[in-house]
């Protein structure tokens, strides 16, 4: 028999769980099983195309469909080239600057926080708008200044398509970063740094050896929260197309599988490669937590 | 050499024009008149301040349609991020002050969901939306920002380190129903963990784009975000540059409001993307 208070618990419980997880089987639990369910599922144009379509069960067809096709797995090669250049300088640049900050060497702290975390209050369309008109031609102040230094480069072209939309990246996640290892940094013991200091160390051994090393599990989960982010990439190529048609519309894996659902009404292969893509990301999250707690552990 | 005050101080202001040169234009650009756009060196100002004019064209625009982002903006952000904090503290305070069965099995469902990326879910809401009926509705991008399941988790943390269990039992010996308790009690001790979790959620329905843009056809229920896009694509693709101009000083009235909130509730910010990060 369950004590009074015990039952009370559980009824206050439920109150404040449903409407959480209401919404949340309503607006993800649901949407994935029924896109799991959609994507067994082809339309085939029946006879000669004068018979509309139906929808026929191709099991797994779906998926083999986008794995096979190039476009599809070209889009993850350009992630991991895009993640190749955003992760090193992203997340290098935060530690350099968090390090900086805290090496007590630094005036106006809270002003350099505050400038360098400025961009990440401004939304991701519209970061993408500010640096494409910066990228581009004609309007763009960056560009003659280069070109008066005898620097030409043209930074809606394909080959640079993928510098191009990392900087945006970088631009927008460096100062947000930047405070969580700054944090991270103040958290530890001055004891520890004072002893590295008796022992002779400068601050730039302190800093490499055991500062960063300290906040290692803060840059483990900073380098798993940009992975996930990466695999997304969207709106910056999304809003570089449009100045620029060179790098195509299935350039990333959610522009595959825009391009797939409302250029060719393809809603079962969608449908497959959005669940590759979550479960893509869902692995890779869960390699790497396993992998910094292993890290964390030795 | 470098380590010195004024080599930290040069490499961290160097730092600081990279972030802020960029806002810079943003700001000197919506004063300018088109030909100064086009004519004048982007980070100088223009020959005559534009500012005014260029509101006005701005609110005038087809039919004053971007005051209607804007209130979009706000229902899906505000009132979207506001629900979803209510619910994902209620949800997070149960998961650590209270007793169920199948606890932990529940909250690695909140896992989960922190885990499916965000813009993968774009199409599988379109697809079942089509099914509701609720394609090109208000609703269609409202109720998908009303759960976030991160605010689950970071309320579980708020809730152990705020709550201290000493003051429930207090409440719990005077016979308070549990409820009650959550709502008089826990609630106000977790409020600055709700202000955090509330700014989480703000952004990133303000910064969601894949899902309206694939949800949404009228223009009447564009967020800001679609509706500067799709200024920017016609002034590209269909001749207007007026239009360049428009989507300029769109985004600078769209992000002003931004960082001025940003400024005045930094301490919660932070105090999210640590609570986070300590885990």
């Amino acid at each position: 028999m369950a004590s009074p208070s015990a039952r009370g618990q559980r009824r206050t419980a439920a109150l404040l769980l449903t409407p959480f997880f209401g919404l949340f089987a309503a607006v993800t639990l649901a949407p994935l099983l029924y896109a799991a369910w959609l994507s067994l599922f082809t339309t085939r144009t029946s006879g000669l195309g004068f018979g509309g379509t139906e929808n026929v069960f191709t099991g797994l067809g779906n998926y083999a469909r986008a794995l096979s096709d190039e476009a599809f797995r070209d889009g993850f090669l350009v992630i991991a080239a895009y993640c190749a250049i955003y992760i090193p300088v992203m997340i290098g640049g935060s530690l350099v600057l968090a390090l900086l900050l805290d090496s007590g060497l630094a005036k106006a702290r809270s002003f350099f926080q505050l400038a360098l975390f400025l961009p990440h209050a401004v939304p991701g369309l519209i970061a993408a708008l500010i640096w494409v008109y910066l990228y581009t031609p004609g309007l763009s102040p960056v560009i003659d200044l280069l070109e008066s230094g005898g620097i030409g480069i043209n930074f809606l072209s394909v080959d640079n398509a993928v510098f191009s939309a990392a900087n945006i990246a970088v631009w927008e996640w460096t100062g947000y970063n930047m405070v969580i290892f700054y944090a991270a940094l103040q958290a530890v013991p001055r004891e520890t740094l004072d002893a590295a200091k008796v022992d002779g160390a400068g601050a730039v051994r302190t800093a490499l050896s055991i500062k960063v090393p300290m906040i290692g599990p803060a840059i483990a989960l900073a380098v798993l929260f940009t992975v996930i982010g990466s695999i997304q990439l969207f709106t910056e190529p999304k809003v570089i197309y449009n100045a620029s048609s060179a790098i195509g519309s299935s350039w990333t894996p959610n522009m595959y599988v825009q391009t797939a659902a409302f250029q060719n009404n393809d809603f079962g292969l969608a449908a497959a490669a959005s669940l590759l893509i979550a479960l893509f990301a869902a692995v890779l999250s869960f390699a790497v937590t396993r992998i910094s707690r292993r890290g964390s552990k030795s | 050499m470098l380590l010195s005050k004024a080599g930290v101080t040069a490499m961290l202001g160097l730092a600081t024009l990279y972030t802020l040169l960029p806002l810079t234009w943003l700001l000197l650009s919506s004063t300018k008149s088109r030909e100064d756009l086009f004519g004048t060196n982007g980070f100088a100002l223009g020959g005559e301040t534009h500012l005014a004019a260029n509101l006005s064209h701005l609110f005038a625009a087809d039919g004053g349609v971007y005051v209607r982002w804007l209130i979009n903006t706000v229902l899906y952000a505000g009132v979207g991020a506001l629900l979803a904090s209510v619910f994902g503290v209620a949800a997070g305070y149960a998961f650590d002050k209270l007793t169920f069965p199948g606890k932990e099995r529940l909250f690695s469902l909140v896992l989960l969901g922190v885990m499916v990326p965000g813009t993968a879910m774009a199409i599988p809401l379109y697809l079942l939306a089509a099914k509701a009926g609720l394609v090109n509705t208000f609703w269609g991008v409202f109720i998908p920002g009303l759960v976030f399941p991160f605010g689950v988790y970071l309320a579980r943390v708020f809730s152990a380190s705020y709550v201290p269990d000493e003051v429930l039992e207090a409440a719990r010996m005077d016979g308070a129903s549990e409820f009650r308790t959550f709502c008089r009690i826990a609630f106000p001790m977790i409020a600055p963990g709700f202000v955090t979790i509330f700014l989480f959620q703000f952004t990133q329905i303000w910064n969601s784009f894949f899902l309206p843009l694939v949800m949404l056809s009228d223009q009447d229920l564009y967020p800001v975000n679609l509706g500067l896009y799709v200024w920017y694509s016609s002034a590209l693709t269909q001749g207007h540059p007026e239009d360049y101009l428009l989507a300029v000083v769109g985004s600078l009235v769209a992000v002003a409001p931004l960082i001025a909130v940003f400024l005045m509730l930094q301490r919660f910010w932070k105090s999210g993307m640590t609570a986070g990060a300590v885990k």
